[in-house]
């Protein structure tokens, strides 16, 4: 009952289009990502450096039918970052745009189109956990090389879910908004491939006139986005658009404001759009909740309802179970979709599950007495940057051992760095590489210089008393 | 100020740029910060040292320092020099 493997049935229906309207149907699509993997012995570990377009998507699908575990990677990755994850994994194997500045030495196995598959000088001298299918890098991975260990149970239960709760039917297609190594995007490549719908494989962003056009062309019944992108969306006067073709939109990775969630509930309905919010995290392969349509306008705000094959609880700060509605909590998950858990090295790859179905989200959360859930805060300090979860206290780490004196807060896309450092060329040199380490644009970071690093008397950093300077882009 | 040193100012403030660095040439996407969050950026930063609000064309559109003044002149903003 793996997905990867059913959609063979499809045979003749189109699986991926490309940005120029090439329509590969899912016999072509699957032999041509077949025939790339034939070079590569199953359980070995390959790097596939993606971009949004038909050869990642083929390796990728041709991956997890070979047996082959692929590290999704962008290809716009840091090179720092890249070496660091390259030592870290030891993969045998790296598939990558020919453009690539990475590896040009390398001997070349193959290729496919705009892509060449190299062998590295890794020998793989250790063992693969037979149900590892997938490795994604963490949203909260902040410069490290950890990575989530996804199953091929992990990949097809979630798929699963998510095409029977949207409703994906064959005829849909789905254009990419984000890019594929996000697991949000992978979800949405997989749960369409699932029901036999088809893929519009694109790397421009929604503030680009060429992905207006290809939208105009090739007609997309559906797209997801982070909250940023739909900040985007807004500028562009979406209510203003005509898309007849859009059929419903998702959104996920990170929580839209209550004036922005009103405000596309209220285009979405007078256009015929089902606009349908999720919660989810790449720990939990990708999707976790979701809010339906129906329900939006009257439930506006919630994260909605678990999942088909999934449950949520909410326990106290002693780990009993709340009951009560309406009672703040941490948000569990149970579900098959919950991965393996994280790797750090390639000498974690024949972990088995540390997780066991249960996944205890770090976000907290209340239940109202319909059964919806609410995230109202987080247990953890972390931001979401672009549907990224960047734990602050990670990036302080990160800072320190750069020999910077700063202490980090601030509001999900836009990261305040609190530093006693008064020089502006040390302050801009700080931005510099807290960007590069975290591969964020500079523009999220705000650097405020502080006297002191306000602290109570057991030392502890006061965040509280850090004020709240904020600089936000001004409403429309 | 000029028209010409407010939409240079508007390229400073929203791609967070050295000055000297604001010239003809820049791209979107030739230069790391002229991403799309810094694009949003340099739209809302144009939008209120001009007071105007662009049209979505003219947002997709504005892919370069030269043709952003082009665009402007739509709006009666003559940026010279």
């Amino acid at each position: 009952m793996d997905f990867y493997r059913d959609i063979d049935q499809y045979a003749d229906r189109t699986a991926v289009i490309t940005e120029q309207g090439e329509r590969l149907t899912y016999r072509q699509f699957l032999e041509d990502g077949d025939k790339l993997l034939q070079e590569i012995p199953a359980r070995s570990v390959l790097f596939l450096i993606c971009r949004n377009c038909l050869e990642s998507v083929c390796a990728y699908i041709g991956a997890l039918r070979k047996g082959v575990v692929p590290v999704m990677v962008n290809s716009g990755i840091d090179a720092q970052l890249y070496q660091q994850l390259y030592e870290a994994y030891h993969p045998s194997f790296v598939y990558a745009p020919r453009d690539w500045s990475q590896h040009e030495d390398l001997p070349v196995l193959g290729g496919y189109r705009g892509f060449v598959l190299r062998s590295t000088e890794w020998e793989q001298d250790y063992e693969l956990n037979p149900e590892l299918a997938l490795l994604l890098t963490t949203s909260g991975s902040t410069g490290s090389p950890k990575l989530v260990r996804q199953s091929y149970t992990n990949i097809t239960a979630n798929a699963c879910s998510i095409a029977e709760y949207l409703g994906i039917l064959p005829e849909d297609r789905a254009i990419t908004t984000m890019p594929m190594s996000y697991t949000y995007c992978l979800s949405i490549i997989n749960s369409h491939l699932l029901r036999g719908a088809s893929v519009i494989m694109n790397e421009y962003s929604v503030i680009q006139r060429q992905f207006w056009e290809i939208f105009r062309k090739l007609e997309p019944t559906t797209f997801g986005g982070v909250p940023f992108i739909y900040e985007q969306l807004k500028a562009l006067r979406f209510g203003r658009m005509q898309l007849p073709s859009l059929r419903y939109i998702t959104q996920a990775g990170g929580k839209l404001s209550k004036e922005m969630a009103e405000e596309f509930n209220g285009i979405c309905q007078e256009k015929g759009i089902k606009l349908i919010v999720m919660y989810g995290q790449t720990e939990a392969t990708a999707r976790m909740s979701y809010l339906p349509w129906e329900r939006a306008q009257e439930k506006a705000g919630s994260m909605g309802i678990a999942i088909p094959g999934g449950s949520f609880s909410l326990i106290d700060v002693d780990g009993k179970e709340i009951t009560r509605p309406d009672t703040v909590g941490e948000l569990i998950y149970t579900g098959q979709n919950v991965t393996l858990g994280y790797a750090q090295g390639y000498q974690d790859l024949s972990k088995g599950d540390e997780n066991h179905g249960v996944l205890h989200t770090g976000d907290m959360a209340k239940r109202d007495e319909d059964g919806f859930y609410y995230i109202v805060g987080r247990k953890k300090r972390f931001l979401k940057m672009y549907g990224n979860r960047v734990n602050l206290d990670e990036v302080e780490g990160i800072l320190k051992k750069q020999g910077y004196s700063c202490v980090c807060a601030g509001e999900d896309d836009r990261m305040r760095l609190y530093t006693t450092e008064k020089e502006e060329s040390r302050q801009q040199e700080m931005k510099e590489f807290i960007s590069r380490a975290l591969n964020f644009t500079s523009r999220s970071f705000e650097v405020i210089y502080i006297e002191e690093i306000p602290r109570n008397e057991a030392g502890k950093v006061l965040y509280s008393a850090l004020g709240s300077e904020r600089k936000t882009i001004p409403a429309k | 100020m000029t028209n010409m040193e407010k939409y240079r100012n508007a390229f400073v403030k929203g791609l967070e740029l050295p000055l000297e660095e604001v010239k003809s040439g820049l791209t979107y996407q030739g230069i790391e910060n002229w991403d799309s969050v810094g694009h949003m950026g340099l739209i809302a930063e144009l939008e209120e040292a001009f007071d105007i609000m662009f049209e979505t064309e003219d947002i997709i559109d504005f892919s370069s320092f030269e043709k952003g003044i082009e665009i402007l002149k739509k709006y009666d903003i003559a940026v010279e020099g």
